[in-house]
C-alpha cells in the first residue's frame, strides 16, 4: 500500500480548498441563513410543529444533507475531472499508485470537506434555532457514510463527463430534485397518500429520514431501513468504481 | 551494464483497429541514451505510454529493471520518471508544492535539500514559490523535469522535451539531459529533430509506423549508413570533367570550379588515393579538399523512404 502517495493526492486536494476556505465556507453559511429566512420564519411561521419538532427545527437536518450531498458531489467529480482536464492525469497513471489509493485520496479529501461544510451549516443553524440531538454518534454514523458514498458517487461523474457541463448535470438535475422531493423540508407523512408511495422510490428519503432520525427520534422510514440504503449506496458506488479502473473507462486508451 | 528496459514483440492495438505498435522488440542498457526517432503518428508517444502504464498494451511484454510493467507495475513505475509531450500542470499550483507533490505520489518521504538539488540545477529555484501559469513554456517544460526527476528514477522519458523550444534553451535542456547522463540516470527520449538525437543520443532506434525499423549504436549508424562526399577545389575551373576520369562520377559545380567525389564508407576501398592520382595527372591542381558525411537526417528519411517503398 502506498500510503504517502494517498497523503499526497488527500492534502494536495486539502490545500485547493483551504486555498479558497472563505468562498469554500461561506456559500454554505449564507445559503443555510436564506433557507431559514424563507423556510424557517417566512413558511415555519404557519407550521408552527412537524411531529413534534418545531418546523425550524425540522428543516435542519434536511439542509445539512442538501449541502453535504452537492458538496461532497462537486469537490469529487471536480479533483478528477481537473486532472483530466488539464492533463496531469498522466502523473497518476504512471505512478506506483493503484486505483484504491487515487479514489481513497480523492474521495477521502472531497469527504472531508464535505464534512467540514456539514458542521459549519450545523453550527450556523444554531444561532437560529435549537437542536438537541438525540442519538449523536448515529448522527455522525449518517453523516460520515452519505459523506463518503456521494464523494464515491462524484468520483464517478468526474471520470464520466468529457466537459463542464456534464460535470453539473447530474447533481442540479438528478441530485438537488431528489434532495428536494425527499422530505428535506416536510414531512412525508404530510403528502397526499399516493404520494407517499410515489416518494419511498426516491433513495433520497431514505438518507434524509435515517439522518433526522437521528436528530429528533422522528423518522419517515425505520432508521434499519435508512442505514441499508446507505450502505447499498455506498456498494453500489464502490462497485461502479472498481469496474471503472478494471477496464480502464475514459482513463486508459 | 545490463539491459535496464526490455521489450518483447509489444503490440498495441486501438479499439478502433489502428495497430499503433506491430511488435516491437529492443533492449535499453542502463545508463545509456537512447533517442527514438520517427516521424509524428510512428508510435513513438504510444511506446513510451505503453511503457510508463498510461496505455495498457495490447500484447508481448516489457520489464523494466527486471520487472514486468503489467504483472510487477508498482516495482516497474518505481524506476522511471516520464516527461509528458504535453505541457500538462496544475496552473495554480505553487512549483515547489506540484514537485513535492511528485514525490509524495511515488511513495517517498519530505526530501527537501534533495528537490531543492533538482529546482537549482534546472535553474527553477528562483521561481519556487511562483505559481506554474506564471511560467514561460521552457521553464513549465523544466518544471515537468524536475516532477519527473524528484522521486530519483532510474529511467527517465523524455517524450520530445525540446517540442516548440527556442534553439537556447533546446540547448540547455541537453545539457541537463548529459547531466543526467553522468549521474546514471538511463534516458529514452523522442523527437523527430534529427538534430536532437546526433547531439546527445548514444543509440537510435528509428520507429515508423508501429515498427522498429533500426536500433544501432549512433556512431555506427552513420559510418555504416554513411555516405561521403569529397569536395574538390580546382585552382583553374574546368569546362567539362576530362574523359579519363569519367568512372568517377564526378559532379561538377559551381561553373567548374569544384568537383564533388560521392563514395560509399562501407566499401572495400573509396577509391580516392586512385582518383587523386589520377587528378594530378591530368594536370588539374587543387586549391582545397573537402570531406562531407550525410547527416542522420539524410539516414532518417532515406530509411522512412525505404519502409514506405
Amino acid at each position: 500500500m502506498n500510503l504517502r502517495a494517498i497523503w499526497a493526492i488527500y492534502t494536495y486536494e486539502m490545500k485547493r480548498f483551504f486555498r479558497t476556505i472563505f468562498e469554500s465556507l461561506l456559500s454554505p453559511v449564507i445559503s443555510t441563513t436564506l433557507y431559514f429566512v424563507v423556510f424557517g420564519a417566512a413558511i415555519g411561521g404557519r407550521i408552527e410543529e412537524v411531529e413534534g419538532v418545531s418546523y425550524g427545527a425540522f428543516i435542519v437536518p434536511g439542509l445539512i444533507m442538501l449541502s453535504v450531498m452537492t458538496q461532497a458531489i462537486s469537490n469529487a467529480s471536480f479533483g478528477i475531472y481537473f486532472p483530466k482536464f488539464i492533463g496531469t492525469i498522466y502523473e497518476h497513471l504512471s505512478a506506483p499508485v493503484s486505483s484504491f489509493e487515487i479514489v481513497t485520496g480523492y474521495v477521502g479529501a472531497a469527504a472531508t470537506k464535505s464534512l467540514v461544510i456539514g458542521a459549519v451549516i450545523l453550527m450556523t443553524a444554531r444561532l437560529f434555532v435549537e437542536i438537541e440531538i438525540m442519538h449523536p454518534s448515529m448522527m455522525v454514523v449518517f453523516l460520515v457514510m452519505i459523506c463518503i458514498s456521494f464523494a464515491l458517487f462524484g468520483f464517478i461523474i468526474g471520470i464520466w463527463s468529457e466537459n463542464f457541463q456534464q460535470l453539473q448535470l447530474v447533481p442540479l438535475l438528478v441530485v438537488t430534485p431528489l434532495v428536494f422531493l425527499g422530505g428535506a423540508f416536510y414531512s412525508v407523512s404530510m403528502l397526499p397518500p399516493a404520494w407517499q408511495v410515489v416518494t419511498l422510490f426516491n433513495p433520497v428519503v431514505y438518507l434524509i429520514s435515517g439522518f433526522r432520525w437521528a436528530f429528533f427520534g422522528v423518522a419517515d422510514v425505520s432508521p434499519g431501513f435508512s442505514l441499508a440504503a446507505v450502505a447499498v449506496f455506498f456498494a453500489l458506488c464502490l462497485a461502479a468504481v472498481w469496474v471503472i479502473f478494471r477496464t480502464g473507462y475514459r482513463i486508459k486508451s | 551494464m545490463g539491459a535496464i528496459v526490455e521489450v518483447e514483440n509489444l503490440t498495441k492495438t486501438y479499439k478502433d483497429g489502428l495497430i499503433a505498435l506491430g511488435g516491437v522488440s529492443f533492449t535499453i542498457e542502463a545508463g545509456e541514451i537512447l533517442a527514438l526517432l520517427g516521424p509524428n503518428g510512428a508510435g513513438k508517444t504510444t511506446l513510451i505510454s505503453a511503457l510508463c502504464g498510461i496505455t495498457a498494451p495490447s500484447g508481448g511484454h516489457a520489464r523494466i529493471g527486471g520487472h514486468d510493467v503489467v504483472r510487477d507495475w508498482r516495482a516497474a513505475r518505481r524506476l522511471v520518471g516520464l516527461v509528458p509531450q504535453e505541457v500538462a500542470l496544475e496552473p495554480f499550483e505553487r512549483v515547489i508544492n506540484t514537485v513535492r507533490f511528485s514525490r509524495g505520489l511515488f511513495g517517498k518521504g519530505r526530501d527537501e535539500a534533495l528537490i531543492e538539488r533538482i529546482l537549482r540545477q534546472l535553474s527553477l529555484w528562483d521561481k519556487r514559490n511562483a505559481s506554474t501559469r506564471e511560467l514561460s513554456g521552457g521553464m513549465k517544460r523544466r518544471v515537468l523535469i524536475a516532477k519527473a526527476l524528484c522521486h530519483e528514477p532510474r529511467v527517465l522519458f523524455l517524450d520530445e522535451p525540446t517540442a516548440g523550444v527556442d534553439v537556447e534553451l533546446r540547448r540547455d535542456m541537453w545539457e541537463v539531459v548529459r547531466e543526467l547522463k553522468a549521474q546514471g540516470v538511463t534516458i529514452i527520449l523522442t523527437t523527430h529533430y534529427i538534430e536532437e538525437a546526433e547531439a546527445i543520443a548514444d543509440r537510435v532506434a528509428v520507429i515508423n509506423k508501429g515498427e522498429i525499423l533500426l536500433v544501432e549504436n549512433k556512431a555506427n549508424l552513420m559510418r555504416r549508413m554513411g555516405r561521403k562526399t569529397l569536395r574538390i577545389d580546382l585552382v583553374q575551373p574546368v569546362d567539362t570533367v576530362p574523359e579519363a576520369l569519367a568512372a568517377y562520377d564526378l559532379e561538377r559545380i559551381e561553373e567548374g570550379a569544384a568537383l564533388l567525389y560521392h563514395y560509399d564508407t562501407r566499401g572495400d576501398g573509396t577509391g580516392i588515393t586512385r582518383l587523386l592520382q589520377a587528378l594530378a595527372r591530368e594536370g588539374l591542381c587543387l586549391r582545397d579538399i573537402e570531406t562531407r558525411q550525410s547527416s542522420l537526417e539524410e539516414i532518417f528519411v532515406g530509411l522512412v523512404q525505404e519502409g514506405a517503398a
